[in-house]
């Protein structure tokens, strides 16, 4: 990717909510600046992985505490990334640095860079909203908007920077076809959202995070409150997802990273232990602390 | 060892420990009960002495007719238009910049500044009414006239710190997760407030607003000094004095007549009576409010 850092700058207000990425083959909103708009390219070619998060020497605080410590991991596009490690060990928090959503804690702060290709997402000029309408999230628990119709919640974000009706309605049963529940819940959009059952419900707040057409997706311990049916449309869902955007899921059950992730990461105590593809760290780790934590010896 | 047989386990001895533990348990269980009586007794008693000696005085005529300094006729028809009017006024003050100062203290102050914020909301709430209405008097009627527009800015002050704080307990009862989901699909944190968290919250929060409106149709100190001499008609034009129910409820009590005490017994009826639906609105909206919150979390 060649293309200048300040692209994500936001000196420009028009740009504040839609930082051109060339390459980026289809912005959320059609720009102002080019009137009539590029033709729509077709979703297939419009969202495939090719963004690559790279951390390096991230650290994130709360406080005094040190939850994450010089930390240096790539996600690559086209794959999942799976982060396993014991409760407590930063895994959470380091996700949550890349889409900004930890300093949202009071207290909490970050150091170190986290780069969406070539741009550092901390930067000081990066507009925060920007960066979260590039890098989705998923909860660790299904947060529907409890007051808005299933279409609505796919809608949200679309609306929250002023897409239009008809492009929203599109985008919408894209999405949902997308996060597989389109046939589940065809007929009755409008239908609340907290109507629907906890996987589905988790599928919603994926639609609603794809529906933006993030670059990269960050999912939080997705299946931790789901049963293991739900959690098994969810794998499969985040195999289809991986060739349309860049995946990193957080999870603390070992055989759902050995299901879903091409790479697996091992952090403990804020630190990154190993990284390495899936199999080599399940079956053959370079670190003794891996192999005690992937056969069960503690956590 | 067969049951009941043997000796008793120490514990299921009857000690004088034990009784003197069950004596205090009895004896506290029956004086909180006493006190729970008490209370809704004073309610019952109230409400219950209001209607017996109002309800007589309660016609179409009573309801639709001008107030009067003297005579069985007369009703408080005026009273109540002039108390609609004092109160909307008051409302349409108080509650938009209630809500702003909960949206504030909940979403976007700091811990120091919102507790600081909240602690000066309390403060107000507890100083006596009777001082907002000799502030507003100094202010603005002193020298002046008395005016609809200062009754309702005091009752506005009256209403502020109820309606913030309020609003501020539903809001801070939309689940972290739920604002999160806002932030992290790109909303700003004002944009996620107006479309997820207020939403949310906005049945809790009229239940708020309400249950202000109802304190301040009855407040009575600061009208006496704002809003208190005016002719027995209809008054619209909150830039004069409006007739109002509690001021008329204290002039027709002072009335020498006793048909006068009996129609200020049937406005205080009409009084007790509006409060009394707006609580149970109020109360059927914060359920609703409950139950969203809790399928939410």
């Amino acid at each position: 990717m060649n293309y200048e850092p300040s692209e994500l700058n936001v000196a420009d207000p028009e740009e504040r909510t839609t930082p051109r990425i060339p390459g980026r083959a289809e912005s959320p909103t059609p720009s102002p600046a080019s009137p009539g708009g590029a033709e729509r390219t077709s979703r297939v070619e419009a969202l495939h992985a090719t963004r690559r998060v790279r951390l390096e020497r991230l650290n994130a605080y709360y406080g005094d505490n040190h939850a994450v410590r010089d930390l240096d991991l790539t996600f690559e596009p086209g794959h999942v990334t799976a982060i396993i490690g014991p409760s407590g060990c930063g895994k959470s928090t380091m996700v949550r640095c890349v889409n900004r959503m930890h300093e949202e804690i009071p207290g909490a702060r970050s150091e170190g860079r986290v780069l969406l290709d070539d741009v550092d997402l901390h930067g000081a000029r990066v507009d925060v909203v920007a960066v979260r309408r590039l890098v989705g999230m998923v909860f660790q628990k299904a947060n529907p908007f409890p007051t808005m119709s299933i279409f609505d919640n796919v809608a949200a974000g679309l609306r929250f920077v002023g897409t239009s009706r008809d492009e929203v309605t599109d985008r919408v049963s894209a999405a949902l076809e997308d996060a597989g529940l389109w046939s589940e819940v065809q007929g009755r959009l409008s239908n609340p959202g907290m109507s629907l059952s906890g996987g589905q419900q988790q599928r919603l707040c994926i639609a609603r995070a794809l529906a933006v057409e993030p670059e990269v997706l960050l999912m939080d311990e997705p299946c931790s409150a789901l049963d293991p049916v739900a959690t098994l449309k969810i794998e499969e869902l985040i195999g289809q997802l991986k060739e349309k955007v860049t995946i990193a899921v957080v999870t603390h059950n070992m055989q759902q990273a050995g299901r879903v992730a091409d790479t697996t990461a091992f952090m403990l105590d804020g630190e990154l232990v190993e990284v390495g593809p899936t199999d080599k760290m399940f079956t053959n780790p370079d670190d003794d602390r891996t192999e005690q934590y992937v056969t069960g010896k503690f956590g | 060892m067969e049951a009941g047989q043997g000796p008793i386990h120490p514990l299921l001895v009857q000690s004088a420990n034990l009784r003197r533990r069950r004596a205090v348990n009895r004896a506290m269980e029956i004086s909180a009960w006493v006190a729970a009586i008490l209370a809704v007794g004073v309610l019952a008693l109230v409400v219950g002495s209001v209607a017996v000696k109002g309800i007589s005085s309660i016609s179409i005529d009573f309801l639709t007719s001008n107030t009067t300094n003297f005579g069985p006729g007369g009703g408080i028809g005026n009273a109540i238009v002039g108390t609609g009017i004092l109160v909307g006024v008051a409302t349409l003050m108080a509650v938009p910049v209630g809500i702003l100062v909960a949206i504030y203290t909940s979403e976007f102050a700091g811990p120091r500044s919102g507790f600081a914020i909240r602690y000066a909301l309390d403060i107000l709430a507890g100083v006596p009414t009777i001082v907002i209405g000799v502030f507003i008097f100094g202010l603005l009627v002193y020298g002046h006239q008395q005016t609809g527009y200062a009754a309702s800015i005091a009752l506005a002050i009256v209403m502020l710190p109820l309606v913030a704080r309020s609003c501020h307990e539903v809001l801070t009862l939309v689940p972290e997760t739920v604002k999160e989901a806002g932030l992290a699909l790109g909303a700003s944190r004002w944009r996620t407030t107006l479309s997820v968290v207020v939403p949310t919250a906005l049945s809790g929060m009229i239940t708020g607003a309400l249950l202000a409106v109802a304190r301040a149709a009855g407040e009575t100190a600061p009208l006496l000094l704002l809003s208190s001499i005016f002719p027995d008609l209809v008054q619209t034009d909150p830039s004069t004095a409006l007739p109002n129910i509690p001021v008329t409820i204290f002039r027709y009590s002072e009335a020498p007549e006793p048909a006068k005490h009996a129609q200020a017994w049937g406005a205080a009826l009409v009084l007790i009576l509006f409060v009394l639906a707006i609580s149970v609105v109020a109360r059927a909206l914060s359920a609703r409010s409950r139950r969203r919150l809790g399928a939410a979390r």
